[in-house]
């Protein structure tokens, strides 16, 4: 079973389409035990970082993800999804993110020629040993991000004036600043990479 | 590095793509679905469609339109054309927009740009801009038309694309009504201005016919260029446009 999480932001028909698409067979969810018992989860992120944080606290969803991420098991966050692991996000001061990794989400900084949002195609450069994440072009739409790969994850960089993480991955969880679902042949390739656990394809 | 995005745009009309010159003398150039899935499979890096509908009827279409191409769609998509509040939004979005483009309605209550940013977020809203050479005024300029064009609303584009930055707007579809339809390349004098004035992403629209002028709207200052005519009649594909543009050396994914 495929859970993909409700927090009641947009973009969801994007993320269930990107999955079928992707042979898999998702459903939505607001339950905390079907978050624990979920096969692979999904929590997809398009929206501001403190409503969707007290979203998934109203639901009591963070100590069901939490688990299940801390655990390695099969998991996938979407954009805002990964600015969740965070503590914090300059975006919404105050209000404390997971704490998944040691990191703060910083608004990306506007500099000659740069625009921000930061919205379209550009760079996904796999650390040497991930294992969905490959080298390729992903479709982004963000204006924060975390700046370093924490410690004990694999994961993958960009840049847009300056670096910053285009994902992470540690065991069977995968979170991406960029969006796979909307990523054409390279994104729905990921997907298909992460729901067959990891193993070649 | 951020690459620069090239946008097929197809003009749905009662569920079915349009084609015409300022919107006159319409004609049928097919199904928005398998149209979609060409433009993907052929190298867009974005689509946007705009629901020109000139009845409630046609215009509900809309979504269904939406939901239709999305199943087949894995890159991004922005659907407009007679979003009028929060609600129309929230129903394109549900069916599968990424994001949405809001024109008249917006220059009548900006509060709309504002009110589709908090709910879904900047990068979901899109403020499409029709922008005409004014013809009074010594300075030039552009001012801001509405209606498909019908309207010219005298208020001043660059100072609207301001404010609809500050509201909310995390993109702007920037169309010269001058060029748009003609074939003559983009507006790039407009595209220069705009550039200066705003912080968020600017698509070019209106007056495309070949690689060269895309290269030339990037070179003023567009983010992303949008293109109708170019590809419906098939003498281009997205892909062939995008290796002209990056042997002229500009940034793409090829």
């Amino acid at each position: 079973m495929i859970a993909v999480v409700r927090t009641g932001t947009a973009n969801l028909a994007s993320v269930l389409a990107g999955l079928h698409r992707a042979g898999a067979a998702p459903t939505l969810c607001v339950d905390p035990d079907e978050v624990r018992s979920a096969d692979r989860v999904v929590l997809p992120g398009v929206g501001a970082f403190g409503a969707a944080r007290r979203e998934l606290a109203a639901h009591g969803l963070d100590a069901a993800l939490i688990e299940r991420i801390e655990a390695g098991r099969p998991t996938l966050a979407i954009c805002l999804g990964l600015q969740l692991f965070a503590r914090s996000s300059e975006e919404s001061p105050g209000v404390e993110g997971l704490g998944l990794v040691e990191a703060e989400v910083t608004r990306l900084r506007v500099a000659r020629g740069l625009r921000v949002p930061h919205m379209g195609w550009n760079q996904v450069l796999p650390t040497p040993g991930a294992r969905f994440l490959q080298r390729g072009y992903a479709y982004y739409a963000n204006s924060y991000k975390i700046d370093t790969i924490p410690p004990g994850w694999e994961g993958a960089r960009s840049e847009h004036g300056a670096p910053f993480v285009a994902a992470i991955e540690r065991g069977d969880v995968l979170a991406c600043q960029f969006h796979p679902e909307l990523s054409g042949a390279w994104g729905e390739a990921l997907l298909r990479r992460w729901l067959a656990g990891g193993a070649a394809c | 590095m951020l690459t620069c995005r090239v946008i097929p745009c197809l003009d749905v009309r009662d569920g079915r793509v349009v084609k015409g010159v300022q919107f006159q003398g319409l004609r049928d150039a097919g199904d928005p679905v398998q149209r979609a899935a060409l433009y993907e499979a052929t190298g867009a890096d974005e689509l946007v469609i705009l629901d020109v509908s000139a009845t409630p009827e046609g215009r509900a279409n809309a979504a269904e339109t939406t939901r239709a191409v999305r199943s087949v769609l894995g890159i991004p998509l922005t659907v407009g054309g007679g979003v009028r509040a929060l609600e129309d939004a929230g129903r394109l979005l549900d069916a599968g927009a990424d994001k949405v483009a809001v024109n008249t309605a917006a220059v009548q209550d900006p509060s709309l740009l504002s009110r589709i940013a908090e709910r879904y977020g900047a990068q979901c809203t899109v403020l499409a801009l029709d922008a005409a050479r004014t013809v009074h005024g010594a300075h030039g300029g552009w001012e801001v038309v509405t209606r498909s064009g019908t309207v010219r609303t005298g208020r001043d584009a660059i100072d609207w694309a301001r404010e609809a930055a500050a509201l909310g707007a995390g993109e702007l579809l920037l169309t010269s009504w001058d060029r748009d339809g003609t074939r003559a390349g983009y507006d790039t004098e407009l595209l220069a201005a705009m550039r200066d004035a705003v912080q968020i992403p600017v698509i070019a629209s209106g007056g495309a016919a070949h690689a060269e002028h895309l290269i030339e709207a990037v070179r003023a200052g567009a983010d992303a260029v949008l293109a109708a005519s170019i590809f419906h009649d098939g003498e281009l594909t997205p892909a062939d446009v995008k290796r002209t543009m990056q042997a002229a050396g500009l940034p793409m994914r090829v």
